[in-house]
């Protein structure tokens, strides 16, 4: 039980670490390429803006939660 | 970092942790964790306005994440999320239009502060005594405090013949939810959630507090399916109430994003550590959060600055 419990936290560890350095592309590379856009997009046109904006964080959710649900299966795999 | 919607400097780094703990108690808990959100933007120096806003984006994200995870463990009843995101919605607008009216007024803060506090003291007082109840009862072997219909998920409560004798008003239509395993009248559901959507219209945020323990109380919903749906739910009504807020320029989706980046991270963690709580014990834990809420009221009113 304890061991499987140690398992768990390095892989949660190692899922932790790769996450990290996937959102700090993330950060420098989308938001920094889109941060002008939306800027615009909210002074100009606000419709747009509110319906660009649902988009964008229902599809990082999605995003997001399929990456980190795949490196934990992944690395789980990798561990047994 | 810059953002220049909301024209803040925020260190991106102190935005993922507070999504990581937000996402950490809307996993577990099902609420939308505005009252940590709402704040925590607010010591970065956003105004107000972006604050409300970009929350409520950021809860979208995270639900969406929780709800999805939810939905693999079984605990998410479909059925039941649309009707309730219906009756959040209307609520929601009468609950904002109420804000209006006492503003008209010339007494919103008092009147809503008040409120709020009772509110948040009732549900942490109400959920206190019945969960600690609840798990004293299930030390004895008697199975009368059984929630009927609840078999798939087994929950207990001490408050269910109140919530047997609701199930059994026969009000036309009524409708059979066979995940939760519950046959009640939709106008109470409706009802339900009517109210939590004029509580979040009137107090802010996704009102999470007082739906999630309804569905429980009033519905009789078994704790999982009620953290799990209302997650669901929370996705609909605050996808419209992030649209509303976007047309009028309360939201800074850069901030969301990045907050939502830490929030996958502990929405996951929070929806596992609900398979390790029945579900009066999940009910137990939930106690101190509106009595943040309430803190964070009284705060405000004794200081006059809004968190």
């Amino acid at each position: 039980m304890k061991k499987q419990a140690a398992k768990s936290l390095r892989v949660f560890a190692i899922e932790l670490a790769v996450y990290a350095v996937l959102v700090i592309c993330y950060f420098f590379l989308v938001l920094h390429l889109l941060g002008e856009w939306l800027y615009r997009l909210e002074t100009q046109h606000r419709y747009t803006y509110a319906g660009v904006a649902i988009l964008l964080i229902a599809g990082q959710a999605v995003v997001l939660d399929t990456v980190t649900t795949l490196l934990f299966r992944l690395l789980r795999g990798r561990w047994k | 970092m810059f953002f220049p919607i909301s024209n803040s400097h925020i260190n991106p780094i102190y935005l993922v942790v507070v999504g990581f703990v937000i996402g950490i108690l809307g996993g577990f808990f099902g609420v939308g964790g505005s009252f940590i959100a709402g704040p925590a933007l607010r010591l970065m120096g956003v105004d107000w306005n972006y604050a409300v806003g970009t929350d409520l984006a950021h809860i979208v994200g995270k639900s969406i994440v929780a709800a999805r995870q939810h939905r693999a463990l079984g605990n998410v009843d479909l059925k039941l999320g649309f009707f309730m995101a219906f009756g959040t919605i209307a609520g929601a607008e009468c609950g904002a239009q109420l804000i209006q009216a006492l503003k008209r007024a010339g007494n919103v803060n008092t009147v809503v502060s008040y409120v709020a506090i009772v509110v948040y003291f009732g549900i942490s007082a109400f959920m206190l005594w019945e969960s600690r109840k609840t798990l004293q009862s299930e030390k004895r072997p008697s199975q009368a405090g059984l929630v009927k219909g609840a078999a798939s998920k087994k929950d207990r409560s001490a408050f269910s013949p109140v919530t047997r004798n609701i199930q059994r008003l026969k009000i036309w239509p009524m409708i059979t939810l066979p995940t939760s395993g519950v046959r009640i009248s939709l106008w109470i559901i409706v009802l339900v959630a009517f109210v939590g959507g004029v509580f979040s219209g009137f107090l802010g945020g996704g009102a999470g507090y007082i739906r999630m323990p309804s569905m429980v109380y009033v519905l009789g919903i078994p704790t999982h399916l009620a953290v799990g749906t209302d997650l669901f739910e929370i996705v609909i009504s605050a996808s419209y109430g992030t649209f509303t807020h976007a047309i009028k320029g309360n939201v800074d989706i850069l901030i969301a994003l990045v907050m939502h980046t830490g929030a996958v991270i502990g929405a996951q963690i929070g929806v596992v550590a609900t398979q390790y709580f029945t579900g009066p014990k999940i009910r137990l834990a939930f106690v101190p959060l509106p009595l943040i809420g309430a803190a964070i009221v009284i705060y405000t009113l004794m200081t006059g600055h809004k968190l």
